[in-house]
Order: C-alpha cells, then structure tokens, then sequence
C-alpha cells in the first residue's frame, strides 16, 4: 500500500470539493437564479459567476475553506486500515500548501493559529464500517457562517411533527443572512442529543433534489423547504422568495420521553468530494 | 441607481445612495474581523501605521498565499458582519471610515452610527470569493498577522471596480435587513 499516493488523492478530493461545486447543487442555483429578482438575483448572478470563475482558476470558491469533516466507510477486508488516519492528517497538511486552504484551526483556550489545518479532533473523521475491500470517502468542508447557526432543540414529544417544524423554521429565521442563503438545512430528528446532530450533518451529504425514501420523512423535507421560503429571508438576507435550495431529514428512534433535533445549515457553497480507495491501493476521486 | 466610485467616498455622494442602490468601488480597503476590531478599538487613529480615513472597511478574512517573496490574494470574499456589531459604532465615530462592506447586515446600534456619522454599508455576496480576489489589485501592507493569523490579521488591499455592492443599510436610516433580527 503506497500511502504517499493514497494522500495524492486525498488532496486531490479536497481540491476539488473547495473549488467545484457539485452539479445538483450548481443546477438548483440555476433555478433560484430564474425565479429572483431584484438584490437577490444580483447575489445569485454573482454567485454564479463565482463558482465559474474557481472552477477555470483552480482556487477555493470562498475564502472560508472551512473546518474539514472526512466520513470514512472502511471496508473490512480492507489492508491499509492501520495507516489511514495518519494519511488523512498528512493530507491535510499538504492541501494546506496545494489548494491552499486557509489556516482554520486556533487553539480554543489562547486563540493561536498554528496555521496547519491539525488541532485537538480536528480534522473530524467519522468512522463507519461495512463488508467489502474498499474505503469510501467523503470530504465536506463547512465555513463557519453555516455552522455558527446551527442548533440543537431537545424538545417535548408532545409537542409532535408541528413543534419540530416550528424549531427548524425558528432556526433559519434567526439566522437571517448570516449563513449566506440560499441555504441547505440537514435536520437529524430522534436518537439522543450528540446522534441528532450528527444526523443534521450527514444529512448534508444528499445531493440537492433528492428526496428521503421514507414518505413520511420526505413530506417533512417538502414541508419545511415551503415554510421556509415563506420567511422571505432570501439571497444573503436581502429579501427573496428562494432562501433553501433543499431540505434534508435524516430520522433516528428515540426515547420515549425525548425528541431531538438537531439543524446543521450549509452556505449556497454546498462543497463535497468523494473517493474511492481500492485494496491494492489505486483510487479514484469523484 | 448603480454607481462607480473612488474611495474615499465623498461625502454628498454618500448622502445620495440610498438602499437597493449598487455600488463598484475603486481605491483601497482594509479587512477587519474579531479580533482586529477589538484591538482598534482600544487604539486611537495615530497609534496606525495606516490610515483608515481613505479607506473602506472590509469584513473579510482572505484567503492568501506567498509567491517569490510576495503576498497574493486567493479568495477574499466576505465574512458575518454581525459579529462586529458590538464594537463598530466605536470603530465608525473614531477612525473617520465612510463605507463597510460584508455580508448579512449589522444591527440597530451599527445602524444608528451610520446615520450619525454619515456612512454606508454595503453587502458582496457571500462565499463569493473567487470573484472578489479578481477585483484586488493589489496586496499593499498587512499589519498583526504574526500575533493573529491570516484570517484575522489586517490587509491593506488596493480594489478595482470591486462588486457588485449592495448598499443594504444607508446614511438615511434605511436598513434592507429590517426583515430579519440581527444580534451579534
């Protein structure tokens, strides 16, 4: 197993997630693009123009590179387990310097950047594993206006479907502009406070469009996605009738006494990269 | 109304823009953030090595890297204003700054100051990055980034026809977030 090449095609991922946009998401900007006008069709042909631009450049679409998230599916037949973890962080070093990204980790306590992208947990790597020879990789790099106005409601089970819509609407309404609408909201509902969460971030790695298979929970998406363009926040908070490009729910069981929720908003700049390791070690970024 | 202008924006040109209007402004910007406003505003305009008085205000934390000894900008746009709500009015009144520009508004204190002071704020769209280091000429001086780091140190960036900019909240008392609740 080649680990230097393995980390080749790491950075490779995480260059193409900070500087090309994924189709879905480029094809529902299109459509809020259409619909607006005004400040807000300003903002969106500017966006537009943006994600062109980074694409033919080569450079990260936003400054905000953001905090990386790598969820891993691991094989179990697969042989360079021992190493990955290792790989992933040397990675990151090397993207640091490549794509570039900008240097996103301080230190909590003293707020010194050591300007490498590393820190306590960070990179965050979410581990999962299945049956099969291969790894399964996806980078998703979060800025901090999305993630600033993310929440957690534990909330009464009586207060049923209606309540959890109300805290979700409640939510993006207190955002305003502040996550750079139009917007993509993942909403881990049930399990306890820590799974709803990160329900509402995994959410996030449904393309644009796509509704969730449960009926029940894909009536909840088609709900709130209404609910929320009704608030009329729009483009960057200057009035709109496009704020959410899509709604994803992810549901967990639950206690009978608790109804978690956890809301993790994403930015217009929706940035996600696949990878796909083999055995032997050959990959492919997709 | 769209207008192009030179920084420092006079001030009767300033009395004219009024909210929805569209601005691209040429001359030289300084980027401020978190900690860069709390250092300024224990400081007085002659502890500077720059004069802010020329200039626009810039939310942004960018994204830079070094060539052959020199800084270039990679991707600048720009940052959440609010988080500077609680320290801009101070910022506004002592260092003569006529313009800011960042994303998703500022609230009713930013505001009063705007009017008192006869200023503007202007929104580029967020996440807009890209876009934004094509319109920076020039990387003139940075100032604190051994102490703070790239993203909240403050640069000295020489713009042209930098936008588009939507004057979201002007001199008049008009604000286009009036919609929403801002709090820093």
């Amino acid at each position: 197993m080649d680990d230097k090449d393995i980390q080749r095609g790491i950075v490779q991922m995480i260059a193409k997630a900070e500087t090309e946009l994924p189709s879905d998401v480029i094809v529902a900007m299109k459509q809020a693009y259409t619909e607006e006008t005004g400040a807000a069709k300003i903002q969106l042909e500017a966006m537009l123009k943006n994600i062109e631009l980074a694409k033919k450049k080569r450079c990260p679409l936003c400054q905000d590179t953001g905090i990386l998230t790598f969820f891993v599916k691991v094989g179990t037949s697969f042989p360079g387990i021992g190493s990955l973890k290792k790989t992933i962080e040397d990675a990151v070093v090397k993207a640091n310097i490549e794509v570039p990204l900008r240097p996103n980790t301080v230190d909590t306590l003293t707020s010194t950047n050591h300007g490498d992208n590393l820190g306590f947990y960070l990179p965050h790597i979410l581990w999962d594993f299945e049956p099969g020879d291969d790894v399964h990789i996806t980078v998703l790099p979060k800025g901090s206006g999305g993630e600033n106005m993310s929440a957690l409601g534990m909330l009464s089970p009586s207060i049923g479907l209606e309540g959890v819509k109300q805290f979700v609407v409640h939510t993006v309404r207190a955002a305003g502009g502040r996550p750079c609408p139009p917007i993509i909201v993942g909403v881990g509902i049930g399990g306890s406070a820590d799974l709803a969460m990160n329900l509402g971030k995994r959410a996030l790695l449904r393309p644009v469009g796509v509704r969730h298979p449960e009926k029940l929970a894909a009536a909840l998406e088609t709900d709130l996605i209404t609910m929320i363009n009704e608030t009329g926040i729009g483009a960057m908070g200057l009035g709109g009738k496009i704020t959410v490009l899509d709604v994803h729910v992810e549901i967990a069981h639950r206690h009978p006494a608790s109804l978690p929720v956890g809301v993790v908003i994403q930015c217009w700049a929706d940035r996600r990269a696949q990878m796909v390791i083999h055995k032997d070690g050959s990959w492919e970024v997709k | 109304m769209e207008y192009h202008v030179t920084l420092p924006i006079p001030s009767d040109i300033i009395k004219k823009l009024h909210v929805n209007d569209i601005l691209y402004v040429t001359g030289t910007v300084f980027t401020a953030r978190d900690q860069a406003h709390e250092r300024l505003r224990r400081m007085k305009p002659s502890d500077l090595l720059f004069d802010p008085s020329h200039m626009a205000l810039y939310h942004c934390g960018p994204l830079m890297k070094k060539e052959d000894g020199n800084w270039i900008v990679v991707s600048a746009g720009p940052t959440t204003s609010s988080r500077m709500e609680t320290t801009e009015d101070i910022l506004l009144e002592r260092f003569d700054v006529h313009l800011i520009i960042g994303k998703a508004g500022m609230g009713k204190r930013t505001a009063k100051a705007l009017q008192k002071t006869g200023s503007v704020y202007a929104a580029f769209p967020g996440g807009a990055g890209a876009l934004a280091a094509e319109h920076i000429t020039k990387v003139s001086s940075v100032f604190w980034l051994e102490e703070l780091g790239m993203p909240e140190a403050v640069w000295v960036l020489e713009v042209k026809e930098f936008g588009p900019l939507v004057v979201a909240m002007d001199s008049h008392g008009n604000s286009l977030y009036e919609h929403l609740s801002i709090s820093p």
